[in-house]
C-alpha cells in the first residue's frame, strides 16, 4: 500500500513522544493497533482515510513511540492516549481498537468517555474469557503468534510477506517486550475493567472474526452485553486481525457505525 | 582451593520417549510424567550422597534451583540448603544461586537464609542469580523487569542483613512498611555472596563491581580468558586488583575405577544437554525483555527458527576440550590440571553425577573424587597460587572493603 501523502507527526505527552501516521479529511478517527504493532500504513487505514481524518498512532512504547518507563498497566497507556488526543485537540473522536489496542480503547472509554464519540472494538482483549483462553504470546514464537491472528495464511502473507526481515523481527520483539511491561500478569485482561463498562454510554460496535484464535468470540459477546449501547458484528471467514484480513469489510462496518447519531444519554 | 560438589538432581526416571515425542522437556512438558515414588527414592539417595561428600573431604556442596523440567528436582533452593544445614557438620552450603527476581518477597528470603546460616553455624554462601529465562515463565515473574528486580532485591537483601530494623523499604518493585526480620544471619556482616553465570557481560561486570566472586558455569575453557578480562577490567575500574580468589569454575567431572566405567557414566552428562530434544524453545529461554538489548536480533532469529538451535558438542569433543572430564582418578587429575592452569579459579565446583547414573556409581564417584582427586587438586592449586576467599579472608563485597584499600581507575 502506498504511503504517499501520509502525514507523520510526533507529539510529546508527559515526556513520551507519540508517533502517528495520518491522512484524510473529515470526522476524526483513531486506530489503535494490536500488541504486535503497526506494520506500516495499511489498506484498512487507507480505506478509512477516504472519508475520515484518520490517525494511526504507535501506542506509547511501541513502534516509533518512545517508552514510558514508568507505565505498569494498560490503563497507563490509555491515559497517555487520552492526553495525546487532548493535546491534538481532536476530541471527541471515533476510536477503533484492534486486539490489544481494543483493550487500550476500552480503558480509555471508562476513563474519559467524553473524549470518544464512537467506539469500535475489533477482537478486543481486556476481558478474561469464561470458557476459552486468550492465546498466550509468551508460549509461542513471534511469527507463530502473528500468524495465529489470521484465518487464511495468504492474508498473513499479503501483509507481512513470506520472509522475516531483521527490522520486522526487532520491532515484533520490542513490541512484545512493551506488551510484557504492561500486560504480563494478568495476561491480556483486567478484572477492574468489567465493572466499569456498563457506565460507558457511547455507541459501540463490537467486531469479531468468526475464526478468531487469539481472543475467543465469547469475549466479544460479553463486551456487547456489558456495554449499554453496543452491538456485535461477526465477520465470516476471518481471524483475529479483522483490520488486516478483511480491511474493506471492517471499513464498511466502521462507516455504517459512524453514520449513527450521537451518544445515548 | 575451595572444592565443592554439585549435581542438578535430575529426575532421571522420567520417560525419555515422551520428551522426544513432545520435542521439548521443560515449561510445558507435562508433569504427569513425574513419578513421585521415584522422586522420593531419588531424594533419599541424594541425602546419602551429600553425607558422603562431606565425609570424603569436600569443602562445600553447591545447590541450585530450576522449575518445570526433569533435569532438576530442586524447585526451592532454600529447602535443600535447610536440609544440608541439618545433616552436615562441616561443609559450606553454596547456593548458586538464588533466582532473586522471581521471588515475590526478598524479605522472606532474607529470613530463610538467616535460619540456614544459624542452623548450619555460619556455613552458608548465598549466591544470587537472575534465574534462567524459563524460570520467569514458570513462576510468572515479569522478565521485562528481571534485571531491575535483581538489583533491587539484592540491595534490599543486603540492607536487611546488615542494618538494624525497623526501617521502611519503598522501592520500584518491592515495598515494605516494616523491614524488621527477627531472625538474622550468624555470619556478620553477612554471608558471602557469589554470582554464577554463563558469560553474560552485564552480569560479569555487575559481579566485579560488587567484588563478588563470579562462578563461570561450564563456559568452554578457551573462552574463560576473555571472560576474566571483562571481570578484571571492571574490578580495576572500581579500585581493586582481582585474582583467583574472585574466580570460580563449574565443570562436569566423573571418576570411576576404570576408564570404561567412567566414560559409560559420563555419557549421562549429555542427558540434560538435550541432545535429542533440546531442553526448551528459545522463546522460553529468552522471554520478552529478558535478554541483552545487544543480542535482541540473535535471540529473535533463534525464537523464529531462522537460526539452528544450539546443540551440545558431541561427547568426545567436550571431553577433548575439558568441558567434560571423565576417567580414572589419575586421568581426571591430569585433565583438571590443564583446567586449573588455563582458567586459574580458586573455587572449583565438580559437577559429579547426572542423568541416569545410579546411586552406587554416584557414591563411588564421590568417594574417588574425595579420596584421590581432591588432595591432588589442592596440591596443584597451591602450586599455582590459587587461594580462595576463605584462605585469604578477602572482603566480602566492595561496599565492605575499607575505602583506603580501593584505588579506582575508572
Amino acid at each position: 500500500m502506498s504511503s504517499a501523502g501520509v502525514r507523520e507527526s510526533r507529539t510529546e505527552v508527559a515526556g513520551v513522544e507519540i508517533r502517528s501516521s495520518g491522512r484524510g479529511e473529515g470526522p476524526p478517527v483513531v486506530v489503535l493497533h494490536h500488541s504486535f504493532g503497526n506494520p506500516g500504513w495499511l489498506p484498512f487505514h487507507e480505506q478509512l482515510a477516504r472519508t475520515f481524518a484518520l490517525e494511526a498512532p504507535d501506542l506509547p512504547g511501541f513502534g516509533g513511540s518512545s517508552r514510558p518507563d514508568w507505565a505498569r498497566d494498560v490503563r497507563d497507556l490509555a491515559l497517555l492516549v487520552g492526553w495525546w488526543l487532548r493535546r491534538r485537540g481532536d476530541a471527541p473522536v471515533t476510536v477503533v481498537g484492534c486486539g490489544f489496542g481494543g483493550w487500550v480503547a476500552s480503558e480509555l472509554a471508562v476513563i474519559w468517555p467524553e473524549g470518544i464519540s464512537h467506539l469500535v472494538l475489533v477482537g478486543s482483549a481486556g476481558i478474561l474469557p469464561e470458557r476459552g483462553r486468550i492465546l498466550d504470546q509468551v508460549l509461542v514464537s513471534h511469527s507463530e503468534y502473528v500468524r495465529a491472528a489470521f484465518h487464511r495464511p495468504e492474508a498473513y502473507e499479503a501483509v507481512y510477506g513470506a520472509d522475516l526481515p531483521d527490522d520486522l523481527l526487532i520491532q515484533w520483539d520490542l513490541n512484545r517486550e512493551m506488551t510484557a511491561r504492561v500486560a504480563w500478569k494478568p495476561h491480556m485482561y483486567n478484572r477492574r475493567l468489567v465493572p466499569l463498562l456498563p457506565l460507558v454510554r457511547i455507541p459501540v460496535l463490537v467486531v469479531w472474526g468468526e475464526e478468531d484464535q487469539v481472543v475467543p468470540l465469547e469475549c466479544g459477546e460479553r463486551f456487547a452485553r456489558l456495554l449499554p449501547d453496543a452491538r456485535l458484528e461477526v465477520v465470516a471467514d476471518c481471524g483475529h486481525a479483522v483490520d488486516m484480513e478483511q480491511p474493506e469489510a471492517l471499513a464498511r462496518l466502521v462507516r455504517d457505525h459512524l453514520s449513527r447519531g450521537e451518544p445515548c444519554s | 582451593m575451595f572444592l565443592s560438589y554439585f549435581t542438578e538432581q535430575p529426575m532421571a526416571a522420567y520417560p525419555e520417549d515422551e520428551g522426544l515425542r513432545a520435542g521439548f522437556t521443560s515449561v510445558l512438558f507435562s508433569n504427569k510424567f513425574f513419578d513421585p515414588v521415584e522422586g522420593s527414592r531419588l531424594y533419599r539417595e541424594r541425602l546419602d550422597e551429600y553425607r558422603l561428600v562431606e565425609e570424603v573431604g569436600f569443602d562445600g556442596i553447591m545447590v541450585n534451583e530450576h522449575h518445570n523440567a526433569p533435569f532438576c528436582m530442586q524447585p526451592r533452593i532454600t529447602v535443600w540448603s535447610s536440609i544440608l544445614a541439618a545433616i552436615t557438620e562441616r561443609v559450606k552450603i553454596v547456593q548458586l544461586g538464588n533466582p532473586l527476581p522471581t521471588y515475590d518477597s526478598p524479605l522472606q528470603f532474607a529470613e530463610e537464609i538467616a535460619m540456614i546460616d544459624m542452623i548450619s553455624q555460619g556455613r552458608l554462601v548465598s549466591g544470587i542469580v537472575r534465574g534462567a529465562g524459563q524460570e520467569s515463565v514458570c513462576l510468572n515473574s515479569n522478565p521485562a523487569y528481571n534485571r531491575e528486580r535483581f538489583d533491587e532485591a539484592h540491595n534490599l537483601l543486603v540492607k536487611a542483613m546488615t542494618d538494624d530494623g525497623p526501617f521502611a523499604w519503598e522501592g520500584e518493585h518491592f515495598q515494605y512498611r516494616v523491614v524488621n526480620p527477627w531472625v538474622r544471619v550468624l555470619q556478620r556482616p553477612h554471608p558471602r555472596i557469589w554470582v554464577p553465570g554463563v558469560f553474560s557481560p552485564e552480569t560479569l561486570v555487575w559481579a566485579a563491581e560488587h567484588r563478588y566472586p563470579y562462578i563461570s558455569l561450564n563456559t568452554p575453557l578457551h573462552l574463560t580468558g576473555e571472560l576474566w578480562q571483562i571481570y578484571d577490567e571492571a574490578a580495576r575500574r572500581v579500585g581493586y586488583e582481582p585474582g583467583p580468589e574472585n574466580r570460580g569454575y563449574l565443570l562436569r567431572v566423573h571418576v570411576q575405577d576404570t576408564e570404561e566405567k567412567a566414560l559409560e557414566c559420563a555419557r549421562e552428562f549429555m542427558w540434560m544437554q538435550g541432545q535429542f530434544t533440546g531442553v526448551g524453545h528459545p522463546y522460553w529461554v529468552n522471554p520478552p525483555g529478558y535478554g541483552s538489548d545487544s543480542r535482541r536480533l540473535l535471540y529473535t532469529k533463534l525464537a523464529n527458527g531462522l537460526l539452528p538451535k544450539s546443540r551440545a558438542a558431541p561427547f568426545e569433543e567436550q571431553r577433548r576440550t575439558h568441558e567434560i572430564v571423565a576417567g580414572t582418578p589419575d586421568q581426571c587429575i591430569e585433565a583438571l590440571r590443564v583446567v586449573l592452569e588455563t582458567c586459574r579459579p580458586s573455587i572449583l565446583m565438580l559437577w559429579g553425577n547426572d542423568g541416569k547414573v545410579d546411586h552406587i556409581d554416584s557414591l563411588r564417584c564421590i568417594e574417588l573424587l574425595g579420596r584421590e582427586v581432591l588432595p591432588a587438586l589442592r596440591e596443584i592449586g597451591d602450586g599455582l597460587g590459587l587461594h580462595d576467599p576463605f584462605e585469604l579472608d578477602t572482603p566480602i563485597s566492595l561496599a565492605l572493603t575499607p575505602p583506603d584499600e580501593l584505588h579506582p581507575t575508572g
